[in-house]
């Protein structure tokens, strides 16, 4: 398998990506935010960080980067992609994704584990987990409040297309889990083409026992399946 | 729509004194300049940079006018 990532100006999860990548195999090149075109590949990866500053709104400039061209036709064309914590608030401003991520509930930058349900396990980015199954990964963002409209809100409902929300340690989807004030607890939601996924936590600073969990290895052990 | 910035600005207009202003939402403000001495057209290339980046339409809302 081979993987593109998209490196903006500010990122900085972009080598964090490319090592558990690397770590499962998936050959990964890094591809520069201003080139116009990339190696073809399974996966591109948009990766977290702080592209263009987050300046104006985060995401937004870093949205209209010439890349972006590719890889909007890498996923039009039915090709994996997924965006981490920056790389959400990215996919969102493309449009490729439906809603917003607002600031904080808090107001506060935060950053430590969370636990996480696994609300949809048939997509090609979370089959190697359980439904239901509660994970562990860590946040860190500013702006990871998900927010829609009703009628978003039901279509994701609907359509399936919530695939991680924020629970408490006993698995209740409730206020006490919800770090940041995400509609619906929402912390990663898929495409109706099941092909493009944005997560707010970071599966690639979960890989290793030494980094303090495992529990991100499923999302990249389900891409090779 | 939560607007958390809005929240804050609130509460703190409320501990000095101004509990009266209710509802406040914060936003953003840019001045343009633009090369294009036709108002009409100068009009539709502003309309046009806050569709396309200045504004997030699924949080935001516009208006521009002339300075």
């Amino acid at each position: 398998m081979k993987a593109n990532v998209i490196v903006f100006p500010g990122s900085n999860c972009d080598r964090d990506v490319q090592v558990a990548l690397e770590k499962f195999q998936i050959q990964t090149t890094m591809v520069w935010h201003q080139d116009n075109e990339m190696p073809k590949s399974d996966l591109v990866v948009l990766p977290g960080g702080f592209s263009y500053g987050d300046y104006l709104r985060c995401g937004s400039m870093a949205s209209k980067s010439n890349i972006m061209n590719e890889v909007i036709k890498h996923a039009n064309q039915g090709g994996y992609l997924i965006g981490i914590c920056n790389g959400f608030q990215i996919l969102t401003e493309t449009g490729l994704l439906p809603g917003a991520l607002l600031r904080n509930k808090k107001l506060k930058f935060i950053c430590k584990y969370v636990d996480l349900l696994i609300e949809n396990n048939s997509t090609p980015f979370t089959s190697k987990y359980k439904k239901n199954e509660k994970i562990k990964v860590p946040i860190a963002h500013n702006e990871g409040n998900y927010f829609a409209d009703e009628k978003t809100l039901n279509e994701l409902k609907n359509n399936n297309q919530i695939v991680l929300k924020y629970c408490d340690e006993n698995s209740n989807v409730n206020d006490e889990g919800n770090p940041n004030g995400s509609c619906l607890n929402i912390a990663g939601i898929i495409n109706k083409k099941n092909n493009v996924i944005g997560m707010m936590p970071h599966p690639e600073r979960c890989v290793e026992n030494i980094l303090g969990g495992t529990d991100g290895s499923g999302i990249f052990q389900s891409l090779l399946n | 729509m939560l607007d958390p910035q809005g929240k804050a600005v609130e509460n703190a207009l409320g501990d000095i004194g101004l509990a009266s202003i209710k509802n406040v939402r914060q936003g953003k403000y840019f001045t343009l300049e633009v090369d294009e001495n036709d108002e009409i057209k100068a009009s539709k290339i502003v309309k046009s940079s806050c569709e396309k980046l200045l504004a997030n339409q699924t949080i935001e809302n516009f208006k521009f006018n002339k300075i």
